[in-house]
């Protein structure tokens, strides 16, 4: 059986969803902790805890397009 | 804590309430029962007949808990032999069918969306926008005492040390692509393979940092009828095949209206000066449930609207009635503390 392939799925006025087996780096390249299967990255870009989502764009009412 | 003085004779976890939920317990722990003692549908019948609000008797509410403990699990005082039996069972459809009557008639529920899931996903966001706002988290952020904070985490312990487990009573119901929605959130809820890592672990461990008791069922004593009725909510939802829509919407609403709120409720342990080990539970959340209402909106309740548009109506009630009874119990706790007392029926 093949390995699947990751995938990022933007959800609408939210964050994109990360499924699958991915490195996450910071700008200098340093690793960043991967603490669960499937990981929300910020899209709003007002997240405490970037590059996750912390749910902080409903509250601002960020809007995407879709 | 003086109801921590047990009589050496009972056998139970927790103490009655009433006749209702003394002859219940009486009954789980496989006490023999007397001569000319009333029925336990009789005694329901009773019980269901004298309450003004079946939400908030706390024997009514007190005998569902135990009821429903019994098909967890929760107390090893509770024969797994009885979980069927049939009295017990007969009693607990009773008292299910006016508490799921009394909180259909509390709940409102928004006008239905129509069932494709970005439209039920937009919806049960819109929900769960217009609760009123975190104010029971916004006040432990900026003001709570330590003891406040404290009797946070013993209310929360009813459901929280079972965290995630009455909504995994879902699971063989759903087929296909809600199945899986549900699936992958509850791995996440169950630590991904690291038992360290189960929510419900990492709640116990931040109630021993925070010096209190972590063993299921220390704090039933304690706590309001309204918290069982929370707990009793999920566990009916759950445990009835014809209410899967609704504990998938509950599910959705408790995701959405979590990761936000518990930033603030660890900025409040952080301010008292409780360490990680406290913090953790609720630093965790904060991205953990920002990943799962995503999922829950879209890949399981709008998902299963789209698949099963009868079910939308049960959708929305059970995500109306989270938002509705959790704000009760927040409120109530709230008014507790502005007059500068205590939700628990006795203090810790």
């Amino acid at each position: 059986m093949s390995e699947q392939r990751p995938t990022i799925t933007p959800y609408p006025d939210g964050p994109l969803l990360v499924r699958g087996d991915i490195d996450l780096r910071t700008a200098d390249g340093e690793p960043i902790e991967r603490r669960r299967r499937t990981v929300a990255l910020c899209r709003c870009g007002l997240s405490t805890i970037k590059p996750f989502c912390d749910g902080t764009h409903k509250a601002a009412g960020f809007r995407t397009d879709d | 804590m003086s109801l921590d003085v047990r009589p050496a004779a009972l056998a139970a976890p927790f103490r009655p309430r009433g006749p209702l939920s003394e002859a219940v317990l009486a009954r789980l722990t496989g006490q023999p029962g007397q001569p000319g003692d009333a029925g336990l549908a009789a005694l329901a019948d009773r019980a269901l007949t004298e309450t003004v609000d079946v939400v908030r008797d706390d024997d009514v509410q007190l005998a569902l808990f135990a009821l429903f403990a019994s098909s967890y699990g929760s107390f090893d005082q509770f024969e797994a032999d009885l979980e069927w039996d049939g009295e017990l069972i007969g009693a607990r459809r009773q008292l299910e069918a006016d508490f799921e009557q009394a909180l259909r008639a509390a709940v409102q529920v928004p006008a239905l969306p129509t069932s494709t899931t970005d439209a039920v996903a937009r919806a049960l966001f819109a929900l769960t926008a217009q609760e009123g706002g975190p104010s029971l988290s916004r006040y432990l952020a900026k003001r709570a005492t330590r003891e406040q904070v404290l009797e946070l985490l013993v209310q929360r312990s009813v459901y929280t040390l079972r965290e995630a487990d009455p909504h995994s009573w879902a699971i063989p119901r759903l087929h296909g692509r809600a199945k899986a929605a549900l699936v992958e959130i509850q791995a996440d809820e169950y630590g991904g393979g690291r038992p360290d890592r189960v929510h419900a672990a990492i709640f116990a461990a931040s109630m021993r940092g925070a010096g209190l008791d972590d063993s299921y069922g220390s704090y039933v004593d304690v706590v309001p009828a309204l918290t069982l009725a929370s707990h009793n909510m999920m566990s009916m939802f759950g445990l009835n095949r014809r209410l899967i829509g609704a504990i998938v919407g509950h599910l959705a609403a408790f995701e959405m209206t979590s990761s936000i709120p518990n930033r603030l409720y660890g900025d409040g342990f952080r301010r008292l000066g409780f360490g990680e080990d406290v913090t953790d539970y609720f630093d965790e959340h904060v991205e953990a449930d920002a990943v799962h209402e995503q999922i829950a909106a879209h890949d399981l309740a709008g998902a299963l609207a789209e698949d099963r548009p009868d079910l939308l109506p049960d959708i929305m009630f059970g995500a109306a009635a989270c938002v509705t009874i959790d704000g009760w119990v927040a409120q109530q706790m709230l008014d507790a503390w502005h007059d500068g007392g205590t939700s628990l029926r006795v203090p810790v």
